[in-house]
C-alpha cells in the first residue's frame, strides 16, 4: 500500500485517487450531441441547428430554439427533480404522470373564472361562490393533492414495505382514475388571470431553475440530502447509524409528489385547461432525464446537476429531431434506445469499479 | 466511578425454541481489552447483539457505566457510549469518509429539521482528529468509500468509534475479511486504544490475534459461557478445548 507510506496525521493524500464528477461527463455527451445535430443539419438540410441563420434577426445564437428547448422540459424538469431523489434513495416513483393528471384537474376547478366573454364558465365545476378564488387557493389544493399521493406512497413502501415499484404502480393506475373520475372526463378550462399568469411565457422555465437550485443545495448541503444518499447506498448501514429511514422515505415521495403538483399546476395554467390525460407518460420522461443525467437505478448516486444536465439532453434530442424534420415516430424510438443506453453505461460503470 | 464498565446478569435470549443465549454473567473493567470466542453458532454474536442494542434480551439485565439500561435501538446504546463495528459494515458506498463517521450524527451549522444544514468543515476537521488518534490512513477524505481496499473500509470503521467519546469499543470479527497487512493495519489500531485505555470487547476466531491483544478470553459453547480465562494463565490448545467442549471452566460446571 504505497499511500500509507507518505501520509501524516491520518491523510496520505493521492491525486490519483481522485474521481471525476460524473455530471462531466453527461455535460459532455450534451455537447457531442448538440454538435452532432449541428453537423447532421449542415450536412443534410442546410441550416444551423444552433445559430442563428436569418438575417433579419441580429442574434447570434438561434434564440427561440433555445428557449424552446429548455421550455418544453421544463415542466417534466420539475417532476424530474423530484424522481432523483426517490432514485437517490433506492425507489422509483412511477406515478408522477397520474398525479400530474389528477392534481391539474382539482387545482383547475377551483381556479376558474366565473364569466367567459360576458357568458357564465360553460366548463364550470363547482357554482358561482366557489368561482374567482385567490390564487393561492387552487395552488395549495394542488400541492395538497401531491401531498396526499407522496404521502400515500411513501406510508405504503416504509411501512408495508412493498416494493416502491409496486406501490407507486398502484397510485399510477388509481390517480388516472381519480383525474377521469372528477369532471366525469371533461375537461376543465377557463381560469382566471393570476392562474394564467403562473405558466405563462418562461414562468415554467424560471420555475425549473429556482427548484432545481433549492433542490441542489438541499441535496448537497442538508441533512437530508446526506441521509438520501446513505439509504440508497446502504439501507443497512443507514438504520444501524440510527437515520430514521422509513420516516425518510415518506418525507422524500412527499416532496417528490409535490414536485409532481406542482409541474401539473404550472402546466394547466401553461395550457389554460386541464384534461384527465395530462401528464400520460410523464413519469417515464421523469425518470429517463434523471437515469440520462447519471443517477443511478440503484440509489445513492446521482445529483440535480446531473439530472438538469439530462432533462437538457431530452431536450435537444426532441428538438433536434423536429430540427432535422424526422417523423415523430423515430423519437419515441430513439428515446427508448437512449434511455436503455444509458442504463447499461450505469451498470457497465458500476461492475468498472466492482473489479477496480 | 466504579471499576467495572460493563456487567450482564442472567443474560439470555430465545428465538422461539432456539435457545441462543443463557445466562450469561460477563464483566467488563475499565481499560480492559476481553476477547470473545466460540464455535459458529455459540453465541458470540447474539451476545453482542443483546448488549449493542440491535436485539432486546429475553430476560437479564445489562448494566453500563453503573447504570441498568434497556437499549431499545443501537442508537440507544451509542448515545450511551456504546460503539460497535459489525460484522457486516455499516458504511455507505457513495459517501464519503466524513459522511460516514458522522452518518445518523451530522454536526449542523444551522438547525432546520431534516434541513438542517451541515458543517462539512467541522466533520472533516473532527474526522482528521478521529483518522490521527487511531492512526488511520486514508488516501483520499473526500473520495467515497466504494473505492476504498477492505482494510482501509474497516479502518474508516473503527475511527467512527473514536469520532465520538465511546466508552466501550466492541469490533465483531474485524479482520476476517482482510488481508496480511490490512490485518496488521488494524490490530495497530487496537493497540493503539489499549494504550489509550479504552475498554475493548474483540470478537475473533483467530487465535494468534487474540493472544497478540487482549488481556482476557470469555468462550461462548451452545449459547453459555463456559470460561473465563487470563491470558497468562492459559494457552491456545486449552481455548480449544473450551471452544470444542472438550472441557469445561470449574466455575460453569452443570453447563451442557
Amino acid at each position: 500500500m504505497a499511500q500509507t507510506t507518505h501520509g501524516i496525521g491520518g491523510l496520505a493524500y493521492d491525486p490519483t485517487k481522485r474521481t471525476r464528477p460524473p455530471e462531466l461527463n453527461v455535460l459532455a455527451a450534451l455537447i457531442l450531441i448538440i454538435l452532432a445535430f449541428e453537423v447532421l443539419g449542415r450536412m443534410f438540410i442546410g441550416d444551423s441547428f444552433l445559430f442563428n441563420t436569418r438575417e433579419n434577426i441580429d442574434t447570434l445564437f438561434n434564440e427561440q430554439r433555445l428557449q424552446i428547448i429548455i421550455l418544453q422540459v421544463s415542466i417534466v424538469g420539475i417532476i424530474a427533480l423530484g424522481v432523483t431523489q426517490v432514485i437517490i434513495t433506492g425507489g422509483i416513483d412511477l406515478s408522477s404522470g397520474s398525479v400530474v393528471g389528477a392534481t391539474a384537474m382539482i387545482a383547475m376547478s377551483f381556479a376558474q373564472t366565473a364569466i367567459v366573454n360576458g357568458n357564465p364558465n360553460p366548463k364550470a365545476i363547482f357554482g358561482e361562490g366557489m368561482m374567482d378564488l385567490p390564487v393561492i387557493v387552487p395552488v395549495l389544493v394542488g400541492l395538497g393533492c401531491g401531498l396526499f399521493a407522496g404521502l400515500v406512497n411513501g406510508l405504503l413502501i416504509a411501512y408495508t414495505r412493498i416494493p416502491p415499484f409496486i406501490a407507486t404502480l398502484g397510485m399510477m393506475v388509481a390517480a388516472r382514475g381519480c383525474a377521469k373520475w372528477w369532471s366525469k372526463g371533461n375537461p376543465i378550462s377557463f381560469p382566471t388571470e393570476s392562474y394564467a399568469a403562473i405558466g405563462k411565457g418562461m414562468m415554467p422555465v424560471l420555475i425549473f431553475i429556482t427548484l432545481a437550485v433549492v433542490f441542489h443545495l438541499i441535496m448537497t448541503q442538508t441533512r437530508y440530502g446526506k441521509h438520501s444518499y446513505a439509504i440508497g447506498s446502504n439501507e443497512q448501514a443507514a438504520r444501524m447509524s440510527g437515520i430514521n429511514v422509513a420516516r425518510h422515505k415518506v418525507l422524500v415521495y412527499a416532496i417528490a409528489g409535490m414536485l409532481a403538483a406542482l409541474a401539473a399546476i404550472v402546466l394547466s395554467s401553461k395550457n389554460l385547461t386541464a384534461q384527465a390525460g395530462m401528464g400520460v407518460m410523464y413519469e417515464l420522461d421523469a425518470i429517463a432525464m434523471a437515469v440520462i443525467g447519471g443517477v443511478s437505478l440503484q440509489g445513492g448516486r446521482g445529483s440535480i446537476i446531473g439530472t438538469v444536465l439530462g432533462a437538457l439532453i431530452f431536450g435537444v434530442i426532441i428538438s433536434g429531431f423536429t430540427f432535422l424534420k424526422l417523423d415523430a415516430y423515430y423519437q419515441e424510438m430513439v428515446k427508448g434506445v437512449i434511455i436503455v443506453a444509458a442504463v447499461v453505461l450505469d451498470t457497465w460503470r458500476q461492475n468498472q469499479r466492482g473489479r477496480g | 466511578m466504579s471499576e467495572i464498565i460493563l456487567e450482564t446478569r442472567g443474560l439470555t435470549k430465545h428465538y422461539g425454541g432456539v435457545h441462543a443465549l443463557t445466562e450469561a454473567d460477563f464483566t467488563l473493567r475499565r481499560g480492559e481489552h476481553v476477547a470473545i470466542m466460540g464455535d459458529n453458532g455459540a453465541g458470540k454474536s447474539t451476545f453482542v447483539r443483546q448488549i449493542t442494542g440491535v436485539e432486546k434480551p429475553t430476560r437479564g439485565q445489562i448494566i453500563f457505566d453503573g447504570v441498568e439500561h434497556t437499549f431499545e435501538s443501537p442508537i440507544e446504546a451509542r448515545e450511551a457510549g456504546i460503539e460497535t463495528v459489525f460484522q457486516t459494515l455499516a458504511l455507505a458506498d457513495d459517501l464519503d469518509v466524513p459522511s460516514n463517521l458522522f452518518l445518523g450524527r451530522e454536526k449542523v451549522r444551522f438547525r432546520l429539521g431534516p434541513f438542517s444544514i451541515l458543517d462539512k468543515r467541522a466533520m472533516r476537521e473532527a474526522t482528521m482528529a478521529a483518522l490521527v488518534k487511531t492512526g488511520v490512513k486514508i488516501p483520499n477524505l473526500s473520495n467515497t468509500i466504494r473505492n476504498m481496499s477492505g482494510g482501509q473500509r474497516q479502518c474508516v470503521a473503527i475511527a467512527r468509534t473514536a469520532a465520538f467519546k465511546s466508552k466501550l469499543v466492541i469490533m465483531d470479527e474485524p479482520t476476517a475479511a482482510l488481508g496480511v497487512q490490512e490485518t496488521a493495519q488494524v490490530e495497530n489500531i487496537i493497540r493503539t486504544l489499549k494504550e489509550a485505555g479504552e475498554p475493548l470487547i474483540l470478537i475473533s476466531h483467530n487465535m494468534r490475534q487474540v493472544f497478540d491483544l487482549v488481556d482476557r478470553i470469555v468462550v461462548f459453547r451452545r449459547g453459555r459461557i463456559v470460561a473465563n480465562l487470563r491470558k497468562e494463565e492459559t494457552d491456545g490448545q486449552d481455548v480449544v478445548a473450551y471452544i470444542t467442549g472438550a472441557k469445561t471452566g470449574a466455575e460453569y460446571e452443570g453447563a451442557p
